[in-house]
């Protein structure tokens, strides 16, 4: 059990340990490219994850209370993402997306738009892998909420709107919170379908992880650049953690 | 029971080693004159693995080179890990076991000779960028329209050679021979994306999201009837340089400097010739 332990600490312990004892890291911490690529990981997650939530709450539902036919269907293409290798997302968007995809040509045509090297690409890219992630936690949460206490709000004549609001949406508010938390790490962490669909423009379409890779392949910051920017990822997702910890327990504390 | 697990356990062994057709290792130890002859048959029979890390650009060419080195030496393997040859550097420099390194340019090959751990480095091969539009419906068609505004440029990283090489052009070319002097701004402007090696940029104008590109003619010789190749002007043109280098920790020394000999053969330069290379200049 020491080795697993040691095993999990052992790689942040080693950036902090090399971060001390390399002033460089320290000065390229505020670098501008590190800057510019940790606001868009930030903002592109952010915005990733509302859309996540706002769209993809009502399919957690559906899924989770109704019955149709190809229902299975559905599920699986919703969890399809999850086991895809992000690479195999990002070439699958380019030819649906693409300036000569299957739907990109004809928006193309249409409206004059690319999605290809687009910040707009970014969010696409982070939608499709991380999403499936929140509409399954979602999805959990609604089926272990007790349907007899819906059923009895609408006989006592509840629309099923408040119904959702009022009694599903509480019960159901650590697994949705915790659906986030993982949508959300696994968009600020995406690289593969970024790169193959979005491209690496600083600024407009390189998010940190695009940015430590090309630090660590020579351009840019270099290997120092890469471990600061590894770095203040980690510092991000350290304080996602415990955000996340405080939340669930005053949540856990209220019932 | 005991005896079948240690069986079990010996045969796991005997099977995961990385290749089948090794011969066993001669009593005495290997005379490293077989490496010194540029012919590709050598007097004793050579065993070992190797791994070459070798430029995305390589990749064609050093796949036929290897498997032609393999039938003239049965007892050995190759094994080749293709990619930018900046990310090749750092992987290198940080401790990756590799035996034999061939670069794009030598400015990736002096960021790994500076450490001390190559031996002598060699020029084995030459290349020729070109700019390259998707086979139809590109804005582009001629040098000069790479300042076009709204063109889709994609580059490689400045870092990688072919990056390097097209930004040191457009550099060359502003100011010169009718061309303004902000033409290397203008192109820049229109850059969308810093790929990762030359194939990932060849990827993205074959596909028609890259409007232009700029690769080695060897990688537009791939790809043709997909993507329209456009010379570039041999007073902007840069060469190409590729060093090719065995490294001093390599475990199979005899193997790598025999595969670097090949390399620098006539059959290894023949194969290079194939797919497009020119000739080490000098």
């Amino acid at each position: 059990m020491l080795v697993f332990v040691v095993f999990f600490v052992a790689p942040f312990a080693g950036l902090v340990v090399h971060a001390v004892q390399n002033r460089e890291v320290w000065k390229l911490l505020s670098a501008h490219q590190a800057r510019e690529a940790l606001w868009l990981s930030l903002w592109t997650s952010t915005l990733t994850v509302t859309l996540t939530v706002l769209f993809g709450t009502p399919v957690a539902y559906l899924l989770a209370r109704a019955h149709f036919p190809g229902k299975s269907v559905l599920d699986a293409f919703v969890d399809l993402p999850i086991v895809l290798p992000p690479t195999v997302a990002g070439v699958a968007l380019l030819t649906a997306f693409g300036r000569r995809g299957l739907l990109g040509q004809p928006i193309d045509d249409w409206t004059g738009f690319t999605f290809g090297f687009s910040t707009v690409a970014v969010v696409m890219a982070q939608l499709l892998v991380s999403s499936p992630f929140y509409v399954r936690a979602a999805k959990s949460g609604f089926e272990a909420v007790d349907q007899q206490m819906e059923r009895v709000a609408y006989t006592l004549g509840a629309s099923r709107t408040r119904t959702f609001f009022r009694i599903v949406l509480p019960q159901s508010w650590p697994a949705m919170v915790a659906g986030i938390v993982l949508a959300w790490s696994r968009s600020m962490g995406e690289l593969g379908a970024t790169l193959i669909f979005a491209g690496n423009l600083e600024g407009r379409t390189q998010t940190m992880p695009l940015a430590i890779i090309e630090s660590f392949e020579g351009s840019s910051l270099g290997l120092e650049g890469a471990i600061a920017e590894s770095l203040l990822l980690l510092g991000v997702a350290l304080t996602v953690l415990v955000l996340f910890r405080l939340v669930v327990r005053t949540d856990t504390g209220q019932t | 029971m005991v005896l079948a697990a240690l069986m079990g356990l010996l045969a796991a062994a005997a099977c995961s080693g990385s290749s089948n057709s090794k011969t066993p290792t001669p009593a005495q130890p290997t005379p490293r004159t077989g490496a010194l002859t540029p012919d590709t048959a050598t007097a004793v029979p050579l065993s070992g693995d190797i791994t070459v890390f070798a430029a995305a650009s390589l990749t064609d060419a050093f796949k036929e080179a290897g498997t032609a080195f393999r039938s003239a030496n049965p007892g050995v393997a190759v094994t080749f890990s293709f990619a930018g040859s900046s990310a090749l550097a750092t992987q290198i420099n940080q401790g990756a076991p590799a035996d034999v390194f061939a670069s794009a340019d030598p400015a990736q090959m002096k960021i790994v000779a500076d450490t001390g751990v190559t031996e002598a480095q060699r020029i084995f091969a030459t290349n020729v960028p070109v700019v390259i539009v998707p086979a139809t419906g590109s804005p582009v068609a001629a040098f000069a329209d790479l300042a076009k505004p709204g063109v889709k440029l994609v580059l490689a990283s400045a870092a990688v050679p072919i990056g390097n090489y097209a930004r040191q052009i457009f550099t060359k070319a502003s100011g010169t021979g009718g061309i303004s002097a902000d033409f290397s701004a203008k192109v820049l402007a229109n850059l969308q994306s810093n790929e990762t090696d030359v194939k990932a940029v060849l990827a993205k104008v074959q596909i028609g999201e890259g409007d232009a590109g700029v690769v080695y003619t060897t990688d537009a010789a791939t790809a043709t009837g997909k993507v329209k190749a456009i010379a570039i002007p041999d007073r902007y043109n840069v060469i190409a340089q590729y060093p090719i280098a065995v490294l001093k920790n390599s475990r199979h020394r005899e193997v790598a400097d025999a595969f670097e000999a090949f390399i620098l053969s006539n059959a290894g330069q023949a194969i290079l010739a194939k797919y497009g290379f020119g000739k080490p200049t000098g």
